[in-house]
């Protein structure tokens, strides 16, 4: 049905490299998210100021632009500061490496919004027995808010995830080689612009309806002893 | 840095700000005039009806905007029954492109978000509106929908803005809105962060704004659900 004139094997490296990065990512931006949403809910007024600008500049701004800015705005800055630290030669930023900590960062933000919504909804009774227990701040976090914060971020983490993957599209734009970029590349030999970009379009639903199946089933798992009211 | 160059060019951000405006406004009113009826059809218990509306929203929301406005602008060139219909002239223009791509992809989610709210009607509302004798018509245009816009109204506000993003998309195929200003404001003095702090600048203030437009108009339509 569907001839892609040899570009199979290319188009499939690129989701590959959209898969990569679509992980590395969401790593970066679930460490972030938590940090964020630790300092959001701290008394340290520095800490929440930075945190608050962070989370609400970072929403207020597209993905594009913050991308362009970081990709184009690093590489001027890198070439600044470079000379500086006596290394003279042209450095040229890694796309992959860009896009990975642009993606990480816009997400940090989107991931601390549910990261602290979800420690709000842990009751603070929890918290107060383990300290009454003798545990430190650390194995508090741990042992008691970790394990149950994780059925409240469920669902928004699984919508921030299901962005992400979406916006990884826009990497594309500033030359990495996922498989928006090599379908272009495809379409422009062949001249099968529709052919190819739907081939992605699939590879994109079939990417999300998996991880919406494996989110359903995490959120199960998390759920298990939670009575829902009947309907 | 040196925003002189950016006061000088200021221009072409305002003409970047009123494609931005009309993208985003047009293609989300038709998106919404479409997307009503369509989610009352897609409560349907026939599958022939809400089938291809799954299948439509499903497609739409899964994929990206990107791809989505890759498929049609370059995409609808493949096929010559299109390029030599009267449709060609439409799709060989970026402009119509984008805003034939924005408004698939926003009536998709719009109509997810009201179809949840019109499922969110309580149970009693509707056995009442029965009740009382009132058609299928009736009970949608009296009971079920004024209520369910209510509902959808934060989830519809939080769509607006993630449209007002999406639009920056609209530079990657040639398009001047703000992305694309501050591109060529880039490409022309090399100036990254001048070009594209402006820009986010620009974004910033109509997102605030609409959150605040947004605030008010739920103060008025959530208004019995006020904690006093």
């Amino acid at each position: 049905m569907l001839s892609l004139q040899g570009y199979g094997p290319s188009i499939l490296q690129g989701t590959l490299l959209t898969i990569e990065l679509c992980l590395a990512s969401l790593a970066i931006s679930m460490v972030l998210g938590i940090i964020t949403a630790l300092a959001k809910l701290s008394r340290v007024r520095a800490a929440n100021l930075i945190a608050h600008a962070y989370t609400t500049i970072i929403r207020g701004i597209p993905d594009l632009v913050l991308m362009l800015l970081l990709f184009y705005g690093g590489q001027v800055f890198i070439n600044q500061v470079g000379p500086m630290l006596g290394y003279d030669a042209y450095i040229d930023i890694n796309p992959f490496m860009a896009g990975v900590s642009t993606i990480g960062f816009i997400f940090g933000a989107y991931m601390a919004e549910t990261f602290r919504g979800a420690i709000l909804a842990v009751p603070g009774g929890q918290m107060e027995a383990g300290y009454a227990y003798g545990m430190t701040r650390f194995q508090v976090f741990i042992r008691i808010l970790m394990p149950q914060m994780v059925r409240h971020a469920i669902p928004g983490f699984g919508n921030n995830w299901l962005v992400l993957m979406k916006t990884t599209a826009l990497v594309s734009i500033i030359g990495l080689k996922d498989m928006v970029r090599m379908a272009g590349l495809a379409a422009g030999a062949t001249r099968m612009p529709f052919t190819f970009y739907l081939v992605v379009a699939l590879i994109y639903l079939i990417l999300t309806s998996i991880s919406i199946l494996i989110l359903n089933r995490l959120n199960k798992r998390y759920s298990v002893g939670i009575l829902k009211g009947e309907s | 840095m040196n925003f002189s160059i950016i006061a000088d060019n200021i221009g072409i951000y305002f003409l970047g700000l009123k494609n931005t405006l009309i993208l985003v406004s047009v293609s989300l009113s038709i998106g919404l005039v479409f997307a009503v009826p369509l989610a009352v059809l897609r409560t349907s218990k026939n599958i022939l009806i809400s089938g291809p509306i799954n299948a439509y929203t499903y497609f739409f929301r899964g994929t990206p905007l990107l791809v989505q406005m890759f498929l049609i602008y370059y995409g609808m060139g493949q096929f010559e029954t299109i390029k030599a219909s009267f449709l060609w002239p439409f799709f060989r223009e970026a402009y119509f492109c984008a805003l034939f791509a924005f408004t698939l992809n926003t009536c998709a989610y719009t109509i997810e978000i009201i179809r949840g709210a019109i499922e969110n009607t309580p149970h009693g509302e509707v056995e009442a509106a029965k009740a009382a004798g009132m058609s299928l018509y009736l009970r949608f245009t009296r009971i079920i929908l004024p209520s369910a816009f209510r509902r959808a109204l934060p989830t519809y506000g939080n769509e607006i803005i993630f449209m007002l993003h999406g639009s920056s998309l609209a530079s990657v195929i040639t398009i001047i809105d703000i992305t694309g200003a501050a591109r060529i404001i880039n490409s022309r003095y090399y100036t990254p962060y001048e070009a594209f702090i402006t820009a986010g600048a620009f974004y910033l203030t109509i997102t605030f704004i609409l959150v605040w437009l947004l605030k008010k108009l739920e103060y008025r339509w959530l208004a019995h659900l006020r904690r006093e």
